[in-house]
């Protein structure tokens, strides 16, 4: 290949809706911010999905590895006391 | 982890259903099948949009001028939701359309067929996707991440294709004589390719086994087409088209549709480069792709000058 | 109303500028530079086709005899009223990128000038463009200024492109007996209005691109009363097939 960036470089698109959070929605090329703001808008917001874009050189984005995996998340699986249900109600409370 | 480990692992996410994501570790064919299956997919939807784009010109009112090229649009962004799943596998998007060009990589068979009235663009939005809403409906379940999730923004944006596409046939098996002759001219040209689309038996395709077991593929090639001469035999009735297949029979046990032999040579032939627009595709595509070079080109450029000075500004 | 004929012709110039701009941005489908770019000038044909759309049914509604599609498509070339600009053909991207920029520029200012027409239909219908083509002229106008700083190459073709079709932007601000008319009746206004506000942001984007308004005798025109260059009979005669060539048959 004589040029990686024949297709200009790649961009990630994040898309909020509603009150919702940012989703991520997929990538285009872009060669700037504006053109990538607008790619996105063209090609992701055609039937009325968005309210605000983001978008992300994808060269800017810190991911975690697979390698990472266990030590990343396993920790959060023994924290139940985070989750609602960890907790003992009195019999016959409502709305809690 | 080990080899092995790491095996184990991928073969128990296959398992349970769950999705191979961009960076875990897969067996190095997986890979290279889903990668190949997501490019050839992709431009798939990029070379479709030509023989849809022959009469976008020629729409005969505001309203099919509209449909239509918002559909062929539709196209253009499925090959790039596609081409954007395929780059996460490390290939990027300058190297698939290279091996598109050079003959490395595939494209469905059947836009190498001409469209040659405007019921052509009724029976393509009828069949041609009618067909790949079946194979896609059925890849919204593919193990492979960001391929499902394509599919399934792909599958909702093909609800009006199919529907866009039948009603141009009842309007015209609804119109003069002139109109009901086009419609069934491409109802008897399209009928056939539209069923070649699934693709070969696979009865005894070890490749279609490999796929089945690592859920790439999630259905068979004859359950998939079953499936859309089921759906579809019905439909042509309807509006009043003839199936172009003398041997068609319903069969009251099995309550499928049975059709006669599908003509492989033609397939093969077609495949192999002697469709009508096979080598119209391709030049189209390299034609367009290199008069759009001075523009990639010049924005890059330009975007480097701004990133340079504002590099000096900041300093 | 004595200014019914007026206003109709009028609002045909509106649609027939968008139908036969968006059948010149539909030439772009599959040919675009790069995949994103062949969606967004599809975006912009569309908005186009829709706004002729409203025009041509509101014209329906003035003429009170032919529907919108017979006024879109059964029309000889004589009575089409587009400006010269938006039929000129593609050339290359800047080219059509130019022509975009200079058009929606147009349509900008235009719309923005309808918004006080005493026609309520026009304001409710220009309002609706105005968002659009503001779009089109950021869209367009950031790849101009792309352009003139980007390559030598690009440089040039939007040199030419310039010459090439700065000849067709005074016709853009051509008056007939329509608008005599209809500015009498405060519908329209006098284009004369919105010349300097075009020539100033067009100066604008072309001094950010590092380019030149060319030096120019030429003004070509013609378009809102009938008068052509030769390629419009040939975009009609290839948009116009299928009902020339099955008369009555409904699609
Ligand atoms: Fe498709
Ligand atoms: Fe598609
Ligand atoms: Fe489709």
């Amino acid at each position: 290949m004589e040029n990686n960036n024949d297709q200009l470089p790649l961009w990630e698109v994040f898309i909020q809706k509603g009150g919702s959070p940012f989703k991520h929605e997929g990538s285009i090329h872009a060669s700037d911010k504006n053109m990538a703001l607008q790619n996105a808008r063209d090609i992701y917001t055609r039937r009325g999905e968005g309210r605000l874009i983001w978008v992300v050189p994808s060269d800017s984005i810190a991911a975690t590895t697979v390698e990472e995996e266990a030590e990343f998340f396993d920790p959060a699986d023994d924290k139940i006391y985070r989750h609602p249900t960890f907790y003992k109600m009195p019999e016959g409370a409502k709305n809690i | 982890m080990t080899e092995e480990e790491k095996l184990n692992h991928f073969n128990s996410l296959i398992e349970r259903d769950e999705k191979i994501e961009p960076k875990d570790w897969m067996p190095e064919a997986y890979r290279k099948t889903v990668l190949r299956q997501m490019t050839q997919h992709a431009h798939s939807e990029v070379i479709g949009m030509q023989p849809e784009g022959n009469w976008v010109l020629r729409a005969p009112t505001l309203r099919a001028k509209k449909i239509l090229l918002a559909k062929i649009q539709d196209e253009g962004g499925h090959g790039l939701y596609l081409y954007s799943a395929a780059e996460t596998l490390g290939m990027d998007r300058s190297e698939m359309i290279e091996q598109l060009h050079e003959g490395k990589a595939k494209y469905s068979h059947i836009f190498n067929y001409p469209t040659l009235n405007w019921a052509d663009i009724g029976a393509i939005g009828w069949l041609v996707d009618g067909a790949a809403i079946v194979n896609q409906v059925s890849l919204q379940r593919t193990s492979y991440g960001p391929y499902a999730r394509a599919m399934v923004r792909i599958c909702k944006e093909e609800s009006f294709h199919q529907r866009q596409g039948y009603e141009i046939m009842a309007t015209m098996m609804n119109g003069t004589t002139a109109q009901k002759d086009m419609a069934q001219d491409a109802m008897n040209r399209w009928w056939w390719p539209s069923l070649m689309m699934f693709g070969p038996s696979d009865k005894d395709s070890w490749h279609t086994q490999e796929s089945m077991h690592w859920k790439i593929k999630r259905a068979s090639n004859d359950d998939l087409r079953q499936k859309f001469i089921d759906k579809t035999v019905d439909q042509a009735y309807v509006i009043g088209l003839t199936v172009p297949d003398k041997d068609l029979k319903f069969n009251e046990t099995t309550k499928h549709w049975e059709i006669g032999d599908i003509n492989w040579d033609e397939f093969w032939n077609v495949v192999k480069g002697n469709g009508l627009c096979n080598h119209k595709r391709i030049s189209h595509h390299i034609q367009y792709h290199n008069e759009g070079k001075w523009v990639r080109q010049a924005v890059m450029s330009y975007s480097e000058k701004m990133n340079a000075i504002q590099t000096a500004a900041s300093i | 109303m004595t200014t019914k004929i007026e206003l109709y012709n009028f609002v045909l110039r509106l649609a027939d500028d968008n139908l036969i701009l968006a059948q010149r941005l539909a030439e772009w489908c599959s040919c675009g530079p790069i995949l994103e770019e062949d969606l967004a000038m599809t975006n912009i044909s569309l908005d186009l086709l829709g706004q002729a759309e409203d025009f041509y049914e509101y014209a329906s509604e003035l003429n009170g005899e032919k529907s919108e599609d017979e006024l879109a498509f059964l029309r000889s070339e004589r009575e089409y009223y587009n400006h010269l600009l938006v039929e000129q053909p593609n050339g290359d991207f800047a080219c059509t990128m130019l022509r975009q920029m200079l058009y929606s520029t147009y349509a900008k200012f235009l719309y923005e000038a309808l918004l006080n027409s005493r026609d309520e239909k026009l304001v409710a219908l220009a309002t609706k463009g105005l968002k659009e083509v503001k779009y089109h002229f950021r869209h367009s106008s950031e790849w101009i200024i792309r352009f003139g700083k980007g390559t030598k190459e690009s440089n040039e073709r939007t040199k030419n492109a310039l010459v090439e079709l700065w000849r067709f932007t005074s016709d853009l601000f051509e008056m007939n007996e329509t608008d005599k008319v209809l500015i009498t009746s405060g519908i329209s206004f006098s284009l004369r209005d919105i010349y300097p506000l075009w020539k100033a942001e067009i100066s604008n984007v072309l001094e950010e691109a590092g380019l030149e308004i060319p030096n120019s005798e030429n003004n070509i025109i013609g378009g809102i009363n009938g008068i052509h260059t030769e390629y419009l009979g040939h975009l009609l005669s290839e948009m116009q097939f299928l009902q020339r060539a099955y008369p009555g048959a409904k699609w």
